[in-house]
Order: structure tokens, then sequence, then C-alpha cells
């Protein structure tokens, strides 16, 4: 084919384009014994910058509305008789078979009409493709052209390839942006689509989560089955438990690394516990369900207490073995960087070690060290492995932290996992909750983010 | 003591006592400080009298700070410091091992170069060194000094109606006062000051350059300056060090007008430093 060679054919003229500017802009300035406006590079990046944009969004044009074109072309060329009296839906099937059938794949005996629309549809592609390469090079051709005849010695080579870059950075922002307020949006809309089938307020404080027993979207309403909170409570017990285990942990050993350790312990022991952070959190689960479940039922039984075998105990606690270097590493980053002054200055005053910590480098760092818990707090409330492996199944609201309750995360992972349709309650149910935990993260980042900020203009 | 150490640290004691007639506060002997391998003092003695205010000047390096920090063992804090010879205050000998480090500083106050208050409000900027050495039975006591440690340090009327504000938010210069206001309020005997002017405007200066006059009558003052007027105006002694060593030691008049030392002079005088 021959669109596989575009990406070496475009390479190949982006750098010749670039020598070629480069070449030219010389030639022209000791023909005319001049210095350019510019350094010769950035005659040669002004042409390559051409040649290489303009086809680059040719081409992206083209993957994106050529087999939407392609498509609606074969479609339309059907025979009436076949495509009479189908709704959209059939007509989407119809045309899935179609494409398979182009791809080789043959289910029963297709009539002759949808084959021809398959072989139509081949060879549509393959002249659009064709196209798209005649398109391209000439399109990075004519630029050349175009672009090579503005070298000239007093051309400002160097502020026009300034800004292009400066827009094309721009572009990149504007893509991550775009796609994470399409995320939001798509979310926005889907539990849109599920407040419609659920009321807003059921969702949001009915006790009884089962979204397993409706079977027709009218019973839903009725018996009330969606309601998060004993499903935002399993993800605010296990979130409580894996604080109680990370903060104090996690404060002590940045005090240590910040404010006793020598240089060299703080610069092994740092990594080491930053480490914890990038075990997968799928063998933080082996661990949580392995091991540390196991143990805490042996524990129970032995002073009889019935622990269950999924327990928010287990979950929480290893989820907060996992995010102690989030809170370890940024309470040290915040600890060291109150100003050596400050400990002079309560030193000076008689304060002991302890009395300068406690009094005038913690409460000077706190911010910093709040930034870092709500980060942390955010991380264990999104967290999902560990308590699809630790916590259980079922939604329950209780405060007894050995016994099974389930978190929004997990909650989301079942509605999603097997047959789904897509327009039942079951499945728009995990946009709906899936945005109840954006909206939460959300709000505690931007607490975590206002507090570094004030933070920042602290000192100084 | 060392024949080897420059004589006029020996005059200098005696003249010391001729000119502010007050008892020796400090006294130092043969004190030397490695940093590591490397040697910052030699053999520094010299006494410090009481009551009065005792200047260190002396080029970039030579040591100045490093003996100031001797004083009330800040020189502690930094691990590959050590510190030899032997420095009483009082006669108590301050390197003595069952000397309780936390105990010396609370008699011997320091106010840095750089302003330093904590993060904290006015107040508690203030009431911090009381409250940590237990002076206080009262919260009634524990405004009273800080009153009293604001009105010596001449801030009181700017902060009166704000002790509850960040200090971080006061000027340059009431944020110096303040942290002199916050060594003065557990009453130390001894005030330590490492170039307390030197990122002031010319007025805080010479606000914290009064200040310094009448601390003299409650405090010993020992200050750090590269600013030769400064010392002049507000010292009653003046020593300079000249490459960890202290070259010239007498009152503060002999020191600028009749220096005995011939670096000494050049340094007054401008021509090297
Ligand atoms: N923490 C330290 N570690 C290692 N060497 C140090 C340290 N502090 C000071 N020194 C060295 O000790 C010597 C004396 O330093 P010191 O700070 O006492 O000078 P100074 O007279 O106060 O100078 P300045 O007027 O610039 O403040 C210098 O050579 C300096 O490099
Ligand atoms: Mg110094």
């Amino acid at each position: 084919m021959l669109t596989s060679y575009l990406p070496v054919v475009l390479g190949l003229l982006i750098l010749y384009s670039f020598v070629m500017g480069r070449r030219r802009i010389r030639v022209a300035a000791d023909a005319q014994a001049v210095r350019p406006h510019s350094q010769f590079g950035y005659y040669g990046l002004y042409v390559a910058l051409w040649c290489g944009l303009p086809a680059l969004i040719v081409v992206l044009a083209w993957l994106m509305f050529g087999p939407v074109i392609v498509d609606a072309v074969v479609m339309s060329s059907l025979p009436d008789q076949v495509t009479a009296g189908l709704d959209s839906a059939k007509l989407g099937l119809l045309e899935a078979e179609i494409k398979a059938i182009a791809g080789g794949v043959v289910f029963g005996e297709p009539s002759a009409a949808v084959v021809a629309a398959a072989e139509r549809l081949n060879s549509l592609r393959g002249i659009s493709s064709t196209a798209m390469f005649v398109v391209v090079v000439c399109v990075a051709l004519g630029a050349i052209a175009y672009s090579r005849r503005r070298v000239a010695p007093d051309f400002r080579a160097r502020n026009k390839v300034e800004r292009t870059t400066f827009w094309l950075m721009v572009l990149c922002s504007v893509i991550a942006i775009v796609t994470t307020v399409g995320i939001v949006l798509s979310l926005l809309f889907e539990s849109f689509r599920f407040f419609q089938l659920v009321p807003f307020w059921e969702f949001l404080f009915g006790t009884t989560w089962d979204p397993q027993m409706p079977i027709r979207a009218d019973q839903v309403a009725a018996e009330g089955a969606f309601g998060a909170l004993p499903v935002l409570a399993g993800t605010v017990l296990i979130s409580v438990i894996a604080m109680l285990v990370a903060i104090p942990v996690g404060l002590l050993t940045a005090i240590y690394l910040a404010e006793y350790a020598p240089g060299r312990v703080r610069a092994s022991v740092k990594p080491v516990v930053e480490i914890l952070a990038g075990i997968p959190t799928i063998v933080y689960g082996f661990f949580a369900v392995l091991t540390v479940a196991p143990w805490l039922r042996q524990m129970g039984a032995a002073i009889g207490l019935d622990v269950a075998p999924n327990s928010a105990m287990a979950a929480g606690a290893v989820m907060g073995i996992m995010i102690i270097p989030f809170i370890s590493s940024l309470s040290d980053d915040a600890l060291h960087a109150v100003p050596q002054s400050l400990r002079d200055g309560a030193a000076a005053l008689g304060a002991t070690r302890r009395e300068t910590i406690i009094q005038v480098i913690f409460p000077a760092a706190l911010p910093g060290i709040v930034g870092g818990i709500l980060l942390a707090v955010s991380r264990a409330i999104g967290e999902t492995m560990i308590v699809v492996m630790a916590a259980g199944l079922i939604a329950n609201a209780t405060a007894n932290p050995f016994e099974a309750v389930t978190t929004v995360t997990v909650q989301i992972v079942t509605l999603l996992i097997g047959d789904t349709e897509f327009d039942s309650p079951k499945t728009l149910a995990a946009f709906a909750l899936g945005l109840m935990l954006f909206v939460i993260t959300l709000g505690l980042n931007l607490v975590a983010l206002t507090v570094t900020k004030k933070y920042r203009e602290r000192y100084e | 003591m060392n024949e080897a150490t420059s004589h006029a640290g020996s005059v200098s004691v005696q003249h010391a006592h001729d000119v502010t007639g007050m008892p020796t506060k400090v006294h130092a002997r043969e004190v030397t400080v490695h940093y590591g391998e490397k040697q910052a003092l030699f053999g520094v003695s010299m006494d410090i009298p009481a009551n009065s205010v005792t200047a260190f000047i002396g080029p970039s390096g030579c040591g100045k700070s490093t003996f100031l920090r001797c004083i009330n063992r800040m020189n502690d804090t930094i691990d590959i410091c050590s510190v030899g010879g032997r420095i009483t205050i009082d006669e108590q000998d301050i390197y003595d091992p069952s000397l309780d480090v936390v105990q010396l500083r609370a008699r011997v106050g320091m106010v840095f170069q750089k302003p330093n208050p904590f993060p904290k409000s006015i107040y508690d900027n203030i009431a911090y060194g009381p409250r940590i050495h237990g002076l206080v039975r009262s919260k009634s006591d524990l405004d009273g000094i800080v009153e009293s440690s604001l009105k010596r340090a001449g801030l009181w009327k700017e902060v009166s109606d704000r002790l509850s504000e960040p200090a971080t938010g006061m000027s340059g210069g009431q944020q110096q006062r303040l942290c002199i206001a916050r060594a003065i309020a557990v009453s130390p005997e001894i005030i330590l000051m490492d170039e307390p002017c030197s990122a002031l405007d010319p007025i805080s200066t010479a606000h914290i350059e009064e200040l310094i006059d009448e601390l003299r009558e409650n405090f010993t003052i020992i200050i750090v300056t590269h600013n030769l007027q400064q010392a002049a105006r507000v010292s009653q002694m003046t020593g300079f060090f000249h490459l960890g060593k202290l070259i010239e030691y007498a009152d503060t008049g002999d020191v600028f007008q009749n220096p005995q030392h011939s670096m000494t002079e050049d340094y007054i005088t401008g021509r090297f430093g």
C-alpha cells in the first residue's frame, strides 16, 4: 500500500526542505554580501515547517473524515429495496455486516447487493488512500515551492519560526484541555440520562443500592435501588481507615527524614519509600486478599471478633500503606522548604529540637502537608484495584471496619462488567457514580491547590 | 595564656575595664574553631564588658559570625564544626558538658542578619520564648511580657492594635525589631546581633541603632557589622578580625582614632577589605 510509505516520504521531504532552505539563504547571503536577518538554520526550519505542518493537517483531516464519507457513499449507493423499511439500528447492523465482509469475514449467505456494496467499499477505500497520498505529497511540494521563494536575507525567518512553535505549543495544551473537557462533558451527559430514569435526590440520598434487581426501567424508580449512600459510605470508611494508617506513618517518616536523618540517610531512604508508590496496585490487592485479610480473620477469631473474609479493614490498611509515600514525600518537601533561618531563630531562643519542630517548623509547613494529605485522600477515594480484590461487592452502610463494604469504584467496575446495554439504568449508573467520584476528588484537589498556593506566598 | 596570641588581645583586656568601667561578662581564651579540616578561628582571646556594646568588624569571611556563634553555642547545630579553647560567661564555662544548652540560649539571645519571624502572629512570636521556658504562669503575665518587650523594641505603637496579625506581613525593619523584641522577651543577659541592619533601609537602621543604645542599660550587646560608622556610633568596644585572628581589640574611640595595628588602620581608612 502506498500510504504506508507516506511517513517516510514526508520525513524525507521535510529533511530535504530544511537542507534546501538553509543552503538557499547561504547562497543568497553570499551573493548579496549581507548578513541575513536570522541564523541560517531558521530559514531551513521555516521551509521545513511549511513542508510538514499543512501536510500533517491534511493527513489528520483525511483520516478523520475520509472513512465517514466513504461509508456514507457506500450506504447511499445501496439499492432501495435493501434499505427500505430499516430503522437506524438495523441500518447500523447492515453497515457492520458490509464492513465485515469487506474485511473478509462472511457470516451466513449475504445478499448480492451487500456483497457488491462490500466490494465497492474496498475499492473506495483504496482510492481514498491513494488520493490521500497524492494530495499530501502535492500539498508538501506546493508549500515548499511557496516558502522557498520567501527565503531572502531580509526575511525574518526567526520570528516566523518562533511564532509557529508558540502556536504549536498552544495547540498541544489545547488538546489536553479539550480531552479533559470532553470526558467531563460525556460524564455529565450520560449522568443526565441516568437522572432522567432515576431521580437525582434518590440517587444521592437513597439508602438501598441493588442495581441487579431492576429488569425494566419503570421498576427502578419505584424500588429506589440506586441509592448511592451505602456505596459512598463504603468509600468513606475505607478512605478513613487508609488515612488513619497513612497519616501518622507518613508524617513521622517525613519528620524523621527532614529534621533528624543525616543527609546520606535521607538521600537513600526517601527514594526507597517512594518505591512503595511504584508498586502496581494489583500487587497490593494480592497482599490484601492473601495476607492481610486471613491474618485479620485469625486475629479476630482469637479474640472472639467476627471478621468478614472481605473486610474494610484489610482493604483500608493496605491502601493506607500504598499512600504512605504520597504523604511522606510531599510532607518532607514541605518541611524541607521551611527556611533554615526559622530553625536557627527557634534554637537561639533556647527551643529544643522537638519544640522547634512541633511549634515552628510543623505549623510553617502545615499548608504544604495538608495539600499532600488531600492529594493522598483523593488518591485513596479513586483507588480501585485493592478494593475490588479485598473489600467486597455488597453495599453495606456500616461503620464496622470488620464487615465487608463496597466502594464507588468497585460498583463502577461491577456495573460495566459482562453484558451491558448502553441505555439501561444499570450502565448509566456507572456514569453517575463516576461523576460523583469526579466531583469529590476535584473538590479535594481544588482545596489542596488553594492551600498549597497560599503556602507558597508565606515566606518572603 | 599562649605567647603566640596577639598582644593586642591582652592589652585590650586592660582597656576594657578602663573605658567602660564594667565588669567582664564574657571571657574568651584561645578560642579556635574548625569547620571540618578548615580552621576558621585562631586563638581568639577577649574580655567583653557587661552592659556595653561591643562591635566586631573585619573583612568578609574573617570569622566574626563564627566567633559570635560560639558565645551561644549556635555552632553546635553545624555538624562539622568543632570549637576549642575556653569561653566563660559570668565565670561559668559554657562548653562544660554538664551545661544545658537550652538554658545557655535563654541567657544569650541572638538576632540574625535576615529578619526571621516565625510564620505566626506578632503576639505568638514574642510569646514563643517565654512559653517554652515556662517563664509565665498566666495569660496576663504573658500579655505583660509581650507588651513590655514590644515597647522596649520601640514597636509597640506601631503594632499594638494588630498583635494577632501574621508577623510576616510587617516591613523588614519592623520584622527585625520584632526579632529583637522576641529575643528580649526571654530576659537574656547578652544579646548577639549578626549584621542586624544589613537588610534594612537607613531609617530602620537608625531606629535599631537607637534601640541598641537604650538596650545597653539592661543587656550586654555584641554586634557584628560591616558598617564602620555604625560600629563607631553604637559601640563602646571594638574588635577587628582578620583571617580568623583577632588583630586588635580596644575601646571604640581608640580603634577608630588611634589604631595600634597598621592592618586595623588600613581597614578603617578603606585601604583594604
Ligand atoms: N557552616 C560552615 N561550614 C563551613 N565553613 C564555614 C561555615 N561557616 C563559615 N565557614 C567558614 O568560616 C570562615 C569564617 O566565616 P564567618 O561566617 O565567621 O565569616 P564572617 O566574618 O562572619 O563573614 P561575613 O562578614 O561575610 O559574614 C569562612 O572562611 C567561611 O568559609
Ligand atoms: Mg557573618
